[in-house]
């Protein structure tokens, strides 16, 4: 009967949506490059890159302005996140550059970017600090309180002490699920993914918007780094991001293609990761419950448990016809 | 090929044959110059732990040896996959004596002494038995955890305290069992709660794990944590920032390196000295008496042992007579330190 309580305990649910934010925010991006017709799994590439830069960006603000990180802290790891949100646009940038500008493979570019991901976090890391595998630690925002639901006692683990980046993660679902069912940039998006060619003689530019779906993938997946980094660990270390990014690929098909879908599935993923940490008895070994959001996953995508329907061009390049 | 060219390499061929027939002017006149090549743990340099510690050893022998050694340290790739070829890159180009920091490199080390026999290996943490040319550096890291964790028992207020492993490994498992053994020795009812980061060597870098393990050990009541997950710990010294608990560092004086934030929250480290064994090696070997075989680093040698420092000077000085006398029963022979499962329930059989 312990077990049972604490399955529902505040505290893991607070640390279910800590675990869960860095997958959300990554497959968050992965919606928008999917939606549009690019496959992204250079995710887990872009993460990497954002854990660096996230913390590289918060460092060096803190060392080179002293006194005004001194006066707002929050400055510091706005920085990191910034920066991080850079290097992902710039690798989104090479990805949709690759993929939908020359047409190249879009697992073959994800994959190099993954490559390149690690090798070069590790020669800036060392050009940078002098060492191979970790940065100097950095500071985090200043958690939050949220109002009125910090007085009541029961819920204080998870209403005190947040993190502004998950209420910021979770403003990011709302958004992104209204730009993409009722914005006519979401909507033209979703048409690139389905049919470029019936959007492109609607006089739509495939071209423009497969790279803005590439490109905020590729800030979503910065951010998710920048919070591993700047928010968890509070420096960078090399491998930090243990495949979260292909996780988050799973997450956003588990969820549809949604983001409210993702942000469903990514809180399965982090909940069940949570429980593996919490819960000492349980009735079964906790790497059963470690792999089954996978299976569940898999079984997905196998029609098994409802359809996936991923969008009809998704990975398929898209050639303008000879004028 | 032209003729102008064909001089040309004539020429060049026959000043490459005479310079490297022509002995160099020094290099009859001097004595041997040890050669000593060492290759990293996954993470390298700047891991401000276990291969900063190595690279410590080295660079001591450099400096008192001078010009009598010469040195090489080398990094393997993020996951460590060339391993075997940095050891055969140093045996190719005739190094006298090679170090692999980490037991990882026992395959490796297995297989490339077998091949370069008249090359020395050193294996840190690593057990190879029966080679000739190969010398186990191992230690007994459960007497260093066996005294932080009587610190930590000392200290508690709470009656619990937790531990935050890498990789489930049975090297790993000796710290734990050093350190619950050392807590309940001093403090029969203390609680002790123990947790693994994972079963691969990804577990010694997730310090996002590490932390939310911290967390959940921190409020089931603990509060005080010894983690030995490498790069894991330093999210365990973030979660203590953020409870404002303690924690207990391994491997290397962790006070000096972390965040000022994570100093403070540092009760002490388990000081595994890599320097020293590296450094005794050396030495050893350079007067010419390298010895196969198997060589422990306990409290006795100095190998293991807990840290000290300006920071944590206040918080361990109410059990620093109390650990020292410990530590003088260990030596002694007086208490039994259990290294792994089996031995640890026997020990604590013998408690009353």
């Amino acid at each position: 009967m312990e077990y049972m309580t604490s399955l529902f305990s505040v505290a893991l649910l607070a640390s279910a949506i800590r675990v869960t934010m860095p997958i959300l925010l990554a497959s968050l991006g992965a919606v928008h490059a999917e939606r549009g017709g690019v496959v992204n799994i250079g995710l887990e590439g872009i993460m990497i890159m954002g854990t660096f830069f996230g913390a590289v960006g918060a460092y060096a603000f803190d060392t080179r302005f002293p006194s005004l990180a001194q006066t707002w802290p929050n400055l510091a790891p706005l920085a990191g996140v910034l920066a991080a949100v850079a290097a992902g646009l710039l690798f989104g940038l090479i990805h949709a550059l690759v993929t939908i500008t020359f047409r190249v493979d879009q697992i073959i570019s994800g994959v190099a970017l993954n490559l390149l991901a690690g090798g070069l976090a590790r020669f800036l890391n060392i050009l940078l600090f002098e060492k191979a595998t970790q940065s100097p630690g950095v500071r985090g925002f200043t958690p939050i309180d949220i109002p009125l639901l910090r007085d009541l006692p029961a819920l204080r683990p998870l209403v005190t002490g947040v993190s502004p980046m998950i209420i910021t993660g979770v403003v990011l679902v709302a958004v992104s699920q209204w730009v993409l069912r009722r914005t006519r940039f979401g909507l033209r998006l979703r048409a690139v993914g389905e049919y470029p060619l019936a959007a492109d003689t609607l006089g739509v530019n495939v071209y423009h918007l497969r790279y803005a779906g590439v490109l905020l993938s590729g800030a979503l997946a910065g951010m998710a780094g920048a919070y591993l980094a700047i928010e968890q660990a509070r420096l960078y270390f090399e491998g930090m991001t243990q495949g979260r990014g292909f996780i988050a690929l799973a997450a956003m098909i588990f969820g549809n293609w949604w983001p409210v879908g993702a942000l469903g599935a990514s809180a399965l993923f982090g909940y069940f990761d949570a429980l593996s940490l919490r819960v000492v008895r349980l009735p079964v070994p906790y790497q059963f419950i470690n792999v089954l959001p996978h299976i569940v996953t898999i079984l997905v995508l196998a029609g098994f448990v409802r359809r996936a329907r991923m969008p009809a061009a998704d990975g398929v390049p898209y050639t303008k016809e000879e004028e | 090929m032209s003729t102008g060219m064909r001089i040309a390499t004539a020429v060049l061929v026959a000043v490459a044959v005479l310079l490297w027939a022509i002995p160099g002017p020094q290099a009859a006149a001097q004595t041997k110059k040890w050669r000593v090549g060492i290759v990293y743990d996954v993470g390298g340099r700047g891991d401000l732990s276990f291969n900063d510690m190595a690279y410590a050893g080295l660079a001591r022998a450099q400096k008192e040896l001078g010009s009598g050694i010469e040195t090489r340290d080398l990094e393997p790739t993020a996951g460590g996959e060339n391993r075997e070829e940095l050891l055969r890159l140093l045996s190719g180009e005739k190094y006298d004596l090679i170090f692999g920091i980490g037991f990882l490199f026992t395959d490796s080390i297995t297989r490339v002494a077998k091949d370069f026999p008249n090359v020395k290996f050193a294996i840190v943490d690593g057990f190879i038995a029966d080679q000739p040319n190969v010398v186990s550096l191992l230690f007994k890291e459960q007497e260093g955890s066996f005294l932080v964790g009587a610190a930590a028992a000392l200290k508690s207020t709470t009656g619990k305290i937790g531990f935050v492993g890498g990789m489930k490994i049975p090297l790993i498992e000796k710290f734990e069992a050093g350190y619950i053994a050392g807590a309940k020795y001093v403090k029969k009812n203390i609680q002790v709660f123990s947790e693994y980061a994972g079963t691969t060597g990804e577990a010694f870098r997730d310090p996002v794990k590490g932390k939310e393990l911290a967390l959940a050990e921190y409020d089931r009541g603990a509060d005080i944590i010894y983690h030995a997950s490498g790069g894991t710990g330093i999210g365990v010294f973030e979660a203590a920032v953020v409870q404002r608990r303690l924690a207990i560092g391994v491997d290397a004086d962790q006070s000096l390196t972390v965040k000022p934030d994570q100093r403070a929250q540092i009760l002490t480290s388990m000081m595994k000295r890599v320097d020293v064994a590296v450094y005794d090696t050396i030495k050893a070997t350079t007067a010419g008496q390298y010895k196969a075989g198997v060589r422990q680093f306990g409290l006795k040698e100095n190998g293991v042992g807990y840290a000290v420092n300006d920071y944590n000077k206040a918080m361990i000085q109410s059990v620093a007579a109390r650990l020292e006398a410990l530590k003088k029963d260990i030596i002694a022979g007086k208490i039994k330190v259990p290294s792994d499962k089996k031995q640890l329930e026997a020990f604590l059989a013998t408690l009353k």
